[in-house]
């Protein structure tokens, strides 16, 4: 790398190759003052940070006993993931419960918000929509918005006695004699549902209290609570308008002659958009769904402003906050933090193989 | 969508009626869904104008009517009644949320929070374009492997650093200091990407010419470079400004203890506790309103960098 000056001039070419090696070590002296704040900042917060959460998941350490003092910890090796993943008890029904939880919102939110944006990116796209300008502000509003403002707002608005319940009450006869806690039900959706026929834990045989990683087999199909559904809905509604405006820019970026083409020869409009739009938009389509995965893996303002991980709302993200600030067990927020970091890269990896390979056909 | 069976060459009328119904139904789609992203703003903001009675007992009232201000207490400090200030779909617009927010620090954290924001934003414009140019123009020994650091750095998700984090901002003093909040977020890798993106589409020669002529690099960068990248380090100011006058995790994790460093959004998260519904809505909704007008205003005058930027770190992908 460092002998081709192949950037200077021709008339620089002629010149002294003492001047020439002098001029590139001045040249990597200002790289280097260039880039030292950048990279100092990043190995103290970023790549430090990374090793130490590694280094102190294989201890005890209470992060109360200051580690200048004498034996502040010990080093456990991997008994923090053991009592998060195999043993059975406390800890890893709370860990699996907080997984569990985690997974039902990505499972949830993921797909719905990158339908949703696609949909509402093609509608916009259309030709004659008019007043595109209005609906890209009206969707991408919410984005700019504070997560906890967000989180307040529909608070407020799913209040029991608030907009969401008025607004189903006038509409679906009989709501308003039995509402929706939104807030404040943990019961599982699915749970409910299935009670509606009948269905309940009781009545479905003994299978249903088999245990598997300290949380009952009815537990982990129960679904997300209603609580988390709201905080679901939420996080649909506060992303769908940056997703959408990524959308909208790859829609812009595919040439119009790929269409006249396709219509010439006799596609209709649901054909050419299963059969063309979004196959060209793959690429586009595994950053938006890496986006997502990467963000609701991690969710943890809403939980924190709505229920403090009360309701079935806890998640890895809150899990991994509340015992190592709260309950001061750093030994093991380290380890559910690295837990979900592998959890996270695996998901990453997964869907670039799923998605890459499609796009290879 | 609704479904579409298509193409019946034998009549011309079908497909066409088919066309607009379909498009007449995804306008409907569109717009019910523009409704579903603005009203709970509408809401709000007329929410946050009503006595404490009328958002519990009229939250659907939008329509602002005179007397403005209206006495929300009767004379024994009882609160009137919703209905005192709001009838149907109209209410009397009050000033008591903002009044008593502003009895609650909220001056103090809105200028904590201006303060961070704007600090912030102006070292990651210096520290983003240093480095980006290096990483673009510059050639020294281990150039790419700070490249891939960058990267690297870049799929460590926040979670997994905010204990460690922590620690080390405990172990350096810096927990509940502006420094702690400032310094670890003065640069970040996403800003490096852009500006180095941006340095690399722009060509070189101009920057030759005035190595020819004798510049060093760093009156280059400055005088010459610069001026160019306007466009992306605006992207990147809009960019960082909103990214810290919302954060949450890191001035959760380094402010707490210190209720007079707290931001916005950190003042309106703690002061709301554990209280579960029975909230003071007034004060909270007129908190979201002030929380979210700055930026209100910065989106609206800036928005086509806002969606540019946003389309751009899109098409990378």
């Amino acid at each position: 790398m460092a002998e081709t000056t192949s950037a200077a001039p021709a008339a620089k070419a002629a010149q002294a190759a003492g001047s020439m090696a002098s001029k590139e070590r001045g040249e990597a002296v200002t790289g280097y003052l260039f880039i030292a704040p950048a990279v100092i900042v990043m190995m103290v917060f970023l790549v430090l940070p990374m090793l130490a959460a590694v280094f102190f998941s294989l201890t005890d350490w209470d992060g109360i006993k200051p580690l200048s003092g004498a034996a502040p910890f010990e080093m456990v090796g991997l008994r923090n993931y053991e009592r998060l993943l195999l043993s059975e008890g406390i800890r890893q029904e709370a860990f699996f419960e907080a997984l569990r939880n985690t997974v039902y919102f990505v499972i949830g939110v993921v797909p719905a918000q990158t339908i949703l944006a696609l949909t509402l990116a093609a509608i916009v796209n259309q030709r004659w929509l008019k007043a595109k300008g209005f609906f890209r502000t009206a969707f991408y509003f919410p984005s700019i918005t504070s997560s906890v403002v967000i989180s307040i707002i529909f608070m407020w608005l799913f209040t029991s006695n608030g907009v969401v319940n008025a607004i189903a009450g006038a509409i679906i006869p009989g709501y308003a004699a039995d509402p929706v806690t939104w807030l404040g039900d943990e019961s599982g959706v699915i749970h409910n549902l299935l009670a509606v026929f009948g269905i309940t834990r009781q009545t479905v045989g003994a299978w249903a209290a088999t245990e598997i990683a300290s949380v009952s087999l009815w537990d982990w199909l129960s679904g997300p609570s209603v609580t988390m559904s709201t905080i679901m809905i939420l996080n649909t509604w506060t992303t769908i308008g940056t997703l959408m405006v990524i959308y909208l820019a790859a829609l812009q970026n595919i040439p119009s002659q790929v269409y006249e083409a396709a219509t010439v020869d006799g596609a209709s409009s649901l054909q050419i958009f299963s059969r063309i739009t979004v196959p060209l938009l793959r690429p586009t389509t595994f950053f938006v769904v890496t986006l997502g995965l990467i963000g609701t893996f991690q969710v943890f303002d809403q939980v924190f402003v709505i229920s403090s991980g009360g309701f079935g709302t806890t998640t890895i993200a809150y899990l991994v906050y509340k015992s190592g600030y709260t309950d001061s067990r750093m030994g093991l927020a380290t380890a559910s933090a690295i837990i979900l970091f592998v959890i996270i890269f695996m998901f990453t990896m997964l869907q670039r193989r799923i998605v890459g390979e499609r796009a290879n056909d | 969508m609704a479904s579409t069976s298509i193409a019946v060459p034998q009549s011309n009328q079908g497909p066409k009626l088919v066309v607009r119904i379909v498009s007449i139904a995804a306008l409907l789609f569109l717009v019910l869904i523009a409704l579903v992203q603005i009203m709970p703003f509408v809401f709000t903001v007329a929410n946050s104008f009503k006595c404490l009675p009328a958002i519990q007992e009229a939250p659907m009232a939008i329509i602002p009517l005179p007397p403005i201000d209206p006495a929300c207490r009767a004379e024994n400090g009882n609160m009137l009644p919703g209905s005192a200030t709001a009838s149907g779909a109209t209410f009397n617009p009050s000033f008591e949320g903002y009044r008593a927010i502003f009895g609650r620090d909220f001056g103090r954290w809105t200028l904590n929070t201006a303060f961070l924001s704007v600090i912030v934003t102006v070292l990651r414009l210096g520290f983003d374009s240093l480095a980006g140019y290096a990483l673009a123009r510059l050639k020294f020994p281990g150039n790419r492997a700070v490249f891939f650091l960058i990267l690297g750095t870049m799929m460590i998700p926040g979670v997994v650093l905010l204990i460690p984090r922590f620690i080390i901002l405990k172990q350096l003093g810096m927990l509940n200091s502006f420094t702690g909040i400032i310094i670890p977020l003065m640069v970040d890798a996403f800003g490096i990407f852009l500006m180095k993106q941006f340095f690399e589409s722009i060509p070189g020669e101009i920057e030759e010419a005035a190595q020819v002529d004798g510049a060093d690099r760093f009156t280059i960068f400055f005088r010459i470079v610069l001026p160019m990248a306007t466009p992306a380090l605006t992207a990147l100011a809009i960019f960082s400004f909103q990214g810290m006058w919302n954060n949450f995790l890191d001035v959760l994790l380094v402010l707490q203890g210190n209720a007079s460093l707290w931001t916005l959004p950190l003042g309106l998260a703690l002061i709301r506790g554990t209280s579960g519904e029975t909230l003071d809505w007034n004060i909270f909704l007129a908190g979201s309103v002030i929380t979210t007008l700055p930026l209100a205003l910065v989106f609206f005058v800036f928005q086509r960098y806002f969606v540019e930027g946003v389309s751009y770190s899109g098409l990378k992908g």
